[in-house]
């Protein structure tokens, strides 16, 4: 549309409207180009899932093609039933469960009073503590290890390093003390989320503080509480450096399935890393899914 | 109680909130009164009142509740029901626990205490919404029930931070009634903090009005 020419030249709009199909298609462009890039990292992801699972159904087949039983053979010998199979690959499994959950289990712990105090409280050295809680997340994760290593030479941690270094617990400490900086942060900005309103109105009625935060801040950040817990859980499972570093790869001791998958590859033998892999990924996706239904089940109530 | 009495004085207070201050602000409600203390946005009536109730300390002066010094005071034993700007209800908890939650926390028994919650209820028109959660309560459902929360205790002084300020006209007005109401019925001592003019005129015994960190008294007839 134009502007009728009865108008005054200052009346007039300035300068020349576009065509809106010209509008239109440049619109189109921008979602398209914002598609584009954006799904290219989506199909990065869901192409590599399917490339492991590719792999897997290519050496099944090919195992169970000569079998006068294929689909017995492709059962018991796929590889991933060759690697559960394997005690090795057992142990490892049941050790991730139990070291991940634990070290997640210690990091919602730390991390609930340590993201609360950040979130509500104005303190001296309050900027310095949010840097140093920002240490791990940064810190080459082998030199997370290293320094978990020297510091056992001290006391009073030397004193149990003997029970600690290259055993188990030393898996949990290493697991923990990476995970629990993610656990600290998301517990932070769940508490920044929760009216301090709601406190207060607590603290009126006659609540003391430990009443206030246990009826009130707590129920309201369960669901924080949870999200906590499945980040340090899935940060713990891949944790590997410092693993390596301060608790050895040794088999049947302190292997976890992120060390198997690191020893199958070094022995060449890819198809059981890649099972390995495809149980880390099945044992990531059912703690996402008990969370996430966790999760709607209390944000309807 | 002597009627006479002041039941909150408020002496020569000076209060610093950030790069806010207030200074040597007075302000005296007689027992059983409504008092309404206007001022424009960020003219510090929430900060009084939040000094009354004890939520921010004051740097000099007193506080006085029924002729008691209570500057020092803890907020949970000074015995004031207070209702926030929007509520500030329990997300994870019904109508029926707001209501019985500072009774629970007092160790009323069950009984008393679910005598207590039917009372509030009928006296603030929401029996039906007692089995609710916060979520999906309108504006007005919110401030009854906030209302409910703040006098379940059976509080000396209730004080209101706009409570009225995030509501339609229509609710707004039912609202003002149901305010009527409760004074009427309880006889608690209001501290009423808004901006609203009609509001104010409509509901004060004392007008209070601070402006540039003073404040000036008026009856309202």
């Amino acid at each position: 549309m134009s502007a009728p020419s009865s108008e005054s030249p200052e009346q007039r709009e300035f300068g020349r409207r576009r065509s809106p199909e010209s509008i239109n298609l440049s619109n189109r462009l921008f979602y398209t180009c914002l598609s584009i890039i954006g799904g290219t990292y989506v199909l990065l992801i869901v192409a590599m899932l399917f490339a492991d699972v590719a792999y897997m159904v290519d050496r099944t087949l090919t195992a169970s093609e000569d079998s006068p039983t294929p689909w017995l053979t492709a059962i018991v010998e796929n590889p991933i039933s060759k690697a559960m199979g394997d005690p090795k690959i057992r142990y490892s499994t049941w050790l991730s469960l139990i070291s991940c959950t634990l070290a997640a289990v210690i990091s919602v712990i730390v991390a609930v009073p340590m993201g609360y105090l950040l979130s509500r409280h104005q303190f001296p050295g309050k900027r310095l503590l949010d840097a140093v809680l920002d240490i791990p997340i940064v810190l080459p994760p082998l030199v997370v290890g290293l320094s978990l290593l020297i510091l056992f030479q001290f006391p009073p941690f030397a004193w149990i390093a003997r029970s600690v270094v290259y055993r188990v617990p030393a898996v949990v400490i290493a697991q923990f003390s990476v995970a629990c900086a993610f656990a600290v942060r998301t517990m932070k900005s769940t508490f920044e989320h929760i009216d301090p309103r709601c406190e207060q109105v607590a603290i009126t009625l006659g609540c003391s503080r430990v009443q206030a935060f246990d009826r009130i801040v707590l129920p309201e950040a369960s669901r924080g509480m949870m999200t906590a817990f499945t980040l340090a859980w899935a940060r713990a499972l891949g944790e590997f450096g410092p693993l390596l570093i301060f608790a050895g790869a040794t088999r049947m001791k302190t292997e976890v399935l992120s060390t198997s998958v690191f020893l199958e590859m070094n022995i060449g033998n890819i198809e059981g890393a890649v099972a390995v892999s495809l149980i880390m990924v099945a044992a990531a996706i059912i703690v996402l899914i008990i969370t996430r239904t966790w999760g709607v089940r209390d944000d309807r109530v | 109680m002597d009627p006479r009495l002041s039941m909150i004085n408020v002496d020569n207070i000076s209060v610093r909130a950030g790069t806010f201050s207030l200074k040597n602000v007075s302000l005296r409600l007689p027992t059983g009164k409504y008092g309404v203390l206007m001022g424009k946005t960020g003219s510090g009536k929430t900060t009084i009142l939040e000094s009354v109730l004890g939520l921010r300390a004051v740097s000099s002066g007193r506080i006085l509740l029924a002729e008691e010094d209570v500057t020092q005071l803890n907020p949970a034993v000074r015995g004031v029901g207070y209702v926030p700007q929007d509520g500030a209800l329990f997300s994870h908890m019904t109508v029926q626990d707001h209501l019985a939650f500072a009774l629970r926390i007092r160790s009323v028994d069950s009984e008393t205490t679910n005598q207590r919650v039917h009372e509030l209820a009928e006296m603030l028109q929401i029996t039906g919404l007692l089995n609710r959660t916060p979520h999906g309560l309108s504006g007005g459902e919110r401030q009854r029930v906030a209302l409910g929360r703040a006098l379940s205790f059976r509080p000396r002084v209730l004080c209101l931070d706009e409570p009225l300020s995030a509501l339609d006209t229509e609710t707004r007005e039912q609202m003002c009634q149901l305010l009527d109401n409760v004074r009427r019925l309880t006889g608690v001592t209001t501290l009423h903090v808004t901006h609203n003019l009609d509001e104010a005129e409509r509901l004060a015994d004392c007008l209070f009005r601070l402006e540039d960190g003073k404040i000036e008294a008026t009856s309202n007839p």
